[in-house]
């Protein structure tokens, strides 16, 4: 398979050719959840966070946002293959859109974190980040697939719906643009080898992405000061006539 | 009670695609021309490159009005309807055109003929149970200088295909007759689009570039294309995709003659004893106003259409304007554009900047271009490969089973495979049955408590078996393409909120089965005109805007010629 891609002197290529090496050892496991057998290697030290200051929850607790950052690292762990949602702060993105765009899901984040929980203890004899790294990816999957919920468990709905809910938030702060908060510096777009926001990309430009000499430029949609800065509330909610 | 503003000589609800442009022959003729949009002012400025509030947040399009009046949904009578989550439509000056693909097709020339032709070709048994299509009361010759017109005046990037009969193979061999070809050439391919192209060639397929509403090169003033890759609901931020806002609005307001009211929220169109539309009630800021006009064109989309015209009940219309053959919201459809096939290639698609417009199409399949003697259903499907890639899009990539969904197997794929998916779309014939249709709902209103458009509506046994065999053709071309994985989506089956609406205020000569006459003004109402796609009656393969363009010019240029017969 590789002879047939493109031969190409990027960073991102070699990134990859790092990451195919070195993932010799982890199983390509197929179906919908993640595998236990895959994940159970110790995570490696998480050394690009410490250059960032703590980050200061607004709309998550301090319980919360432990949890909830604690499923991001699974979600999007750093690994050989590069830094994950916790260097991305993906969980500082969801902690301020909670405050605006997200504000609808604050109730399912409250209620749904305090359901895992208790799913934790009743099913695996403890809370979540007591756990084995085992344990965590057991119940982790879990609620991806559905089986958590239950009455005992106290999941409102299916546990799959909360799932696929801080799943799709944690994509966004890992790979959204870094003015919403996460993809911090730009580790979620290093990550998929996209290039960057640019305004203007020449016949030139494409060619050079296509021969893998375009490099990543590190730039926020509103690095460009032109465009007027977007709105933090949901449109959706205002019964008001226009604008 | 209305304040009642001075009169104007036309109307028109909604400055969108279709109310964009008919205000333009308007003005030009001189005719006095009041623009009601309910949306405000958008301009390149208020277009970031920003994923997360274009594709996520629905902002600017998620304004007011359009989002509190999500239309309810259910497949048939029996079931009770429940609200959309979403509508995909935009308020605004220049509507949706501000963010649409800007795909700018024309019809076929078979898509005017689908009942004629049918029974011409394969026998009437071959048209559906239950479908009440119609052959338009036109044909394609008759809209073709509109399309021409359009093309050229708002601007449409694009490769012909047969100009007054000449066959050009690097077009669309074959699209209708036209006159000339189109002001400007397509939009760039990347490599992986000539790959495709290379591939549809060798399956003994005719491969050619798609046609956009979107400025190849510098045109009219406006820059070109800068390929940004924000282009999918994005407004653009060098003014180069040709909404009505940048092009035939502004166009009209250097007449003098047009007046644009923005934040103006229609409530009713106003009629007279006699029958004769008098004006437009609308609501701005919690005020009401009341505008008077000789004439009215209602432009404001396929829902928003039916919707007034079934709000403004009065003695000589009890049950809806223009509705006394009870016609208004029947014959709707939306373009089957669902039963997508997707597809993993073993190399990099460099897919980051591009648009949904700039593509490689394939006709082979569409209309009535092959023989359908064999097969069980009439119609078919026009194949479109484009590039649209943003990151959290491509973070949330199918991992076509090989790979779970999150964790360090996941990212090992993801890093592999960030940019080596692709999806298409498939445009298929959609006909109008007799059980699809749209109605006020009796139980969901908007917050001032006036009922949503209820759509009753599903995908038929045509639709069904024409998507099957689409699928298969594309699935045809990827592997031929070199792809590794190919994954189909459901075939389809409720009809939901479109941006491909058609019906519901259908065109044609009988009064009894259609609402609009062939010049697009009502049977019933000889001073109302509609604009936009509710007047088709067939969808085609291919995107609406440019014919409901064309339309809208048509419709317009009647109105200047007949002015004093239709405003008495």
């Amino acid at each position: 398979m590789a002879e047939d891609r493109p031969k190409k002197i990027s960073r991102r290529t070699l990134l990859r050719s790092a990451g195919v090496a070195g993932a010799a050892a982890a199983a390509g496991s197929v179906g919908l959840s993640a595998s236990p057998e895959a994940l159970t290697a110790p995570l490696p030290e998480q050394s690009s966070a410490a250059a960032l200051p703590p980050v200061a929850y607004e709309h998550l607790t301090a319980e919360e946002a432990e949890l909830l950052e604690a499923i991001a690292d699974h979600l999007i762990p750093a690994d050989e293959y590069g830094p994950g949602a916790m260097e991305a702060r993906a969980v500082a993105y969801i902690d301020r859109a909670l405050g605006g765009a997200l504000s609808d899901s604050h109730d399912a984040y409250r209620s749904g974190l305090a359901a895992f929980d208790r799913y934790c203890r009743a099913s695996r004899g403890g809370p979540f980040l007591g756990l084995s790294n085992r344990d965590q990816v057991s119940a982790l999957i879990d609620v991806e697939i559905g089986s958590a919920t239950g009455a005992a468990t106290g999941f409102a709905g299916s546990s799959a719906v909360f799932f696929s809910m801080v799943r799709s938030h944690v994509l966004q702060g890992t790979f959204g643009d870094p003015y919403y908060g996460g993809n911090a510096n730009f580790v979620g777009w290093d990550l998929l080898g996209y290039p960057g926001v640019r305004t203007r990309v020449s016949n030139a430009d494409q060619r050079r992405l296509e021969a893998g000499e375009l490099e990543p430029n590190h730039r926020s949609a509103y690095d460009w000061d032109t465009f007027n800065k977007a709105s933090a509330r949901s449109a959706r909610t205002e019964a008001k006539h226009g604008d | 009670m209305a304040t009642r503003l001075p009169g104007t000589d036309v109307v028109v609800i909604g400055l969108g695609a279709a109310g964009g442009v008919g205000v333009l022959p308007l003005a030009q003729a001189g005719l006095d021309v009041v623009g009601l949009e309910a949306g405000s002012r958008l301009t390149a400025k208020d277009f970031a490159p920003d994923e997360i509030r274009n594709n996520l947040r629905d902002w600017p399009f998620a304004v007011q009005k359009a989002m509190q009046e999500i239309p309810t949904l259910r497949r048939n009578r029996s079931q009770q309807a429940v609200q959309s989550s979403g509508q995909p439509m935009m308020n605004g000056v220049g509507g949706t055109s501000l963010h649409y693909w800007g795909q700018s097709w024309r019809l076929n020339p078979w898509d005017f003929k689908v009942v004629s032709e049918t029974t011409r070709r394969y026998g009437a048994s071959r048209l559906p149970d239950g479908s009440t299509v119609e052959d338009w009361a036109f044909g394609y010759e008759e809209l073709e200088p509109y399309y021409d017109r359009i093309e050229h005046e708002i601007g449409v990037s694009g490769q012909a295909g047969n100009v007054n009969g000449e066959i050009d193979h690097r077009g669309n061999t074959f699209e209708g007759q036209r006159n000339r070809g189109y002001p400007m050439p397509p939009l760039r391919w990347t490599g992986f689009l000539e790959k495709m192209g290379d591939a549809a060639r060798s399956l003994n397929w005719k491969p050619f570039p798609g046609p956009a509403s979107i400025n190849s090169e510098f045109y009219q003033g406006r820059s070109s294309c800068q390929y940004h890759g924000y282009c999918n609901k994005g407004g653009c931020h060098v003014d180069a995709k040709n909404s009505t806002a940048v092009t035939t609005i502004p166009q009209a307001e250097e007449t003098g003659r047009l007046k644009v009211v923005t934040h103006a929220h229609a409530t009713q169109i106003d009629v007279d004893d006699e029958g004769r539309v008098t004006g437009v009630t609308y609501l701005r800021d919690g005020e009401e106003f009341f505008q008077p006009a000789e004439v009215v064109l209602l432009a404001s989309y396929t829902y928003e259409n039916v919707r007034l015209l079934l709000l403004s009940q009065s003695r000589p219309f009890p049950i809806g304007l223009s509705n006394n053959h009870a016609q208004v919201g029947r014959h709707y459809l939306s373009h089957h554009q669902g039963a997508g096939v997707s597809a993993l290639f073993p190399f990099d698609l460099n897919a980051w900047y591009g648009l949904p417009a700039q593509g490689v199409a394939v006709d082979d399949w569409a209309d009535d271009n092959f023989d359908h003697g064999d097969l069980d259903f009439i119609g078919g499907g026009n194949l479109w490969v484009f590039s649209d890639r943003r990151p959290i899009q491509a973070a949330g990539m199918n991992t076509f089973g090989r790979a779970p969904a999150w964790g360090t197997a996941w990212k090992k794929f993801l890093r592999e495979n960030s940019d080596r998916s692709v999806g298409s779309y498939i445009q298929k014939t959609t006909l109008p049955y007799e059980t699809n249709y749209l109605d006020l709902d009796p139980v969901v209103t908007d917050p001032f408590g006036v009922p949503v458009i209820r759509i009753t509506a599903e995908y038929k046994e045509n639709e069904l078996a024409l998507a099957d065999f689409m699928q298969k053709k594309m699935e045809q071309w990827f592997r031929k393409a070199g792809a590794v994985e190919v994954v189909r989506s459901g075939l389809g089956g409720q009809m939901g909120v479109s941006t491909h609406a058609y019906g519901g205020t259908r065109m044609g000569d009988n009064p009894e089965t259609n609402v609009v006459n062939r010049y697009g003004f009502s049977h019933e109402v000889p001073n109302l005109g509609v604009l936009g796609s509710s007047v088709m009656g067939t969808s085609g393969a291919r995107n609406p805007t440019l014919t409901a363009q064309a339309l809208a010019w048509r419709t317009a240029d009647h109105l200047v010629e007949n002015w004093s017969t239709i405003a008495k």
